[in-house]
């Protein structure tokens, strides 16, 4: 039962969101505020994942496909095109649901334990569209950069894992990385990471504003946002490609 | 004027307190009163409608806050200022900022026209200039005063103070009393306080309701209380007295 009342009560939070995202005045000084702590914030290890993922692929690949018979560019191929379609989205989707839902959840939380969020609403303000809808928004806009950092970065992390280990020469990494390209494949990962920066945001922020029972209660807040995060992530990614490949 | 009707709240099958009926008629102010637990602070929340009954209305001015839309709810509650027990002060923000917090978003005053609202706010409370302190880095009196600025910068028409005084040393506690009866006086503002400082009771109050075993367990004014023969009353305020 608590399931569905979780469920209905999360719907109803996503509904009060969207009809207050026409207060653009309450919320656009916290909208600016979370694409920094969300966007800028998070690249470095976004970064870092993103450069180990492409190397470590790169890597694993080279060793996997030891046949004199398979040409050396089908590894850029398979890392780039990896690292684009699952990867890139994935493992950042799956470090942002600890680095923004638990920042989020904690926040909200703990404004929520210390009676700030009735202090907004006692003061005239509609709490949702104050801190909820920036947060959100500010993960639409987000996501899809850090998506294209991670990318970016997981593809020169596996060439230069190439170069350095000498397993696979440049020319033949960006050969077979061009060979198979398809423009749809960055679609498909940035759709991805729109669909994930929204569970992630709402999730968490469904789970902070409602977290209650002090310090203890926020730090549940924070684990069950973590937690249901990564699995709906690991969830749509399958449905997405179900969907859309 | 705040008139309370029949009013009955529950959490799951607890009972908070059933058919809860009081008048606080303007410019006066009701101390709420009641051993911790007895939902003193659910029934202040009503007033403004931060929480909704299970039965009762609570009327502000003769409209029925509850059945307001929320665009008109918000309304009203910016004719409410409130004092929260811990102060409640938004924490990402300093202490100036929080006084300034409804002024940016509710008035279209000009920077300097903030400034000097939120100073004269400030000096009322005696804190005057506190800067860019960060919330953090005030004491528990200050906190309750910079909460108290903030509560009173949009002139509000109501004061609702949770436990004013609560986790405060004598002197600064006397400070806070002093301040609630400056308010109502000179600023003709109505307040009800969350308490169970029968100290605080005596100096601030006109009336007081004394919630107990999950009703309104008496409720008159303050020269009324002192001669009452309630028999839950005089032993609450006993031992208050052992208390101070």
């Amino acid at each position: 039962m608590q399931v569905f009342y979780d469920f209905g009560r999360y719907c109803q939070l996503l509904y009060q969101a969207i009809r207050s995202s026409s207060e653009f005045k309450s919320y656009y000084r916290n909208f600016v505020s979370e694409m920094i702590k969300t966007g800028y914030d998070s690249l470095p290890i976004v970064i870092l994942a993103g450069v180990f993922t492409g190397a470590v692929l790169s890597i694993q690949t080279s060793y996997q496909l030891v046949s004199a018979l398979i040409p050396k560019s089908t590894i850029g191929a398979i890392v780039t095109q990896s690292i684009i379609i699952e990867l890139a989205a994935v493992i950042s989707g799956l470090v942002l649901a600890g680095r923004v839902g638990a920042r989020i959840a904690t926040e909200l939380g703990t404004m929520r334990v210390s009676e700030q969020i009735d202090a907004l609403e006692s003061m005239g303000f509609n709490s949702v569209s104050f801190l909820v809808v920036p947060r959100v928004l500010a993960s639409f806009v987000m996501f899809p950069v850090l998506y294209i950092a991670a990318a970016t970065t997981g593809v020169g992390g596996g060439l230069l894992a190439g170069i350095i280990t000498g397993q696979v020469p440049a020319a033949d990494f960006m050969l077979g990385a061009r060979s198979f390209f398809l423009p749809w494949d960055i679609i498909f990962g940035m759709t991805k990471s729109i669909v994930f920066g929204f569970i992630i945001t709402s999730i968490s922020c469904y789970k902070g504003y409602y977290a209650s029972g002090g310090a203890e209660g926020v730090g549940k807040s924070t684990t069950n946002a973590t937690v249901l995060s990564c699995i709906f992530i690991l969830l749509a990614d399958l449905l997405l490609a179900i969907i859309l490949l | 004027m705040i008139e309370v009707k029949n009013l009955t709240k529950s959490f799951g099958n607890n009972l908070v307190w059933e058919n809860v009926s009081l008048t606080v008629p303007n410019g006066e102010t009701l101390a709420v009163i009641g051993k911790s637990g007895c939902g003193k602070s659910v029934l202040m929340k009503h007033l403004n409608a931060l929480l909704t009954p299970d039965e009762g209305v609570v009327l502000l001015d003769g409209q029925n806050i509850f059945e307001l839309s929320y665009v008109d709810l918000r309304i009203q509650r910016q004719r409410f200022g409130v004092l929260f027990q811990g102060a409640a002060l938004f924490d990402s923000i300093s202490a100036f900022e929080n006084v300034a917090f409804p002024l940016r978003y509710f008035t279209n005053k000009k920077e300097d026209e903030i400034r000097k609202r939120v100073m004269e706010c400030l000096e009322m409370v005696n804190l005057g200039d506190i800067g860019n302190k960060s919330t953090s880095e005030l004491s528990g009196g200050m906190r309750k005063r910079v909460g108290l600025a903030r509560a009173i910068v949009l002139e509000p028409a109501y004061l609702l103070y949770d436990e004013p005084t609560s986790g405060l040393d004598p002197e600064t506690s006397n400070e806070i009393n002093e301040l609630i009866v400056h308010f109502s006086d000179n600023l003709n503002i109505t307040s009800i306080v969350v308490t169970h400082d029968m100290h605080s009771v005596l100096e601030i109050a006109d009336y007081a309701a004394f919630l107990d075993e999950q009703k309104l367990s008496w409720f008159g004014t303050i020269e009324e209380m002192t001669k009452s023969d309630h028999k839950r009353l005089n032993s609450f305020i006993k031992a208050s007295e052992y208390q101070i």
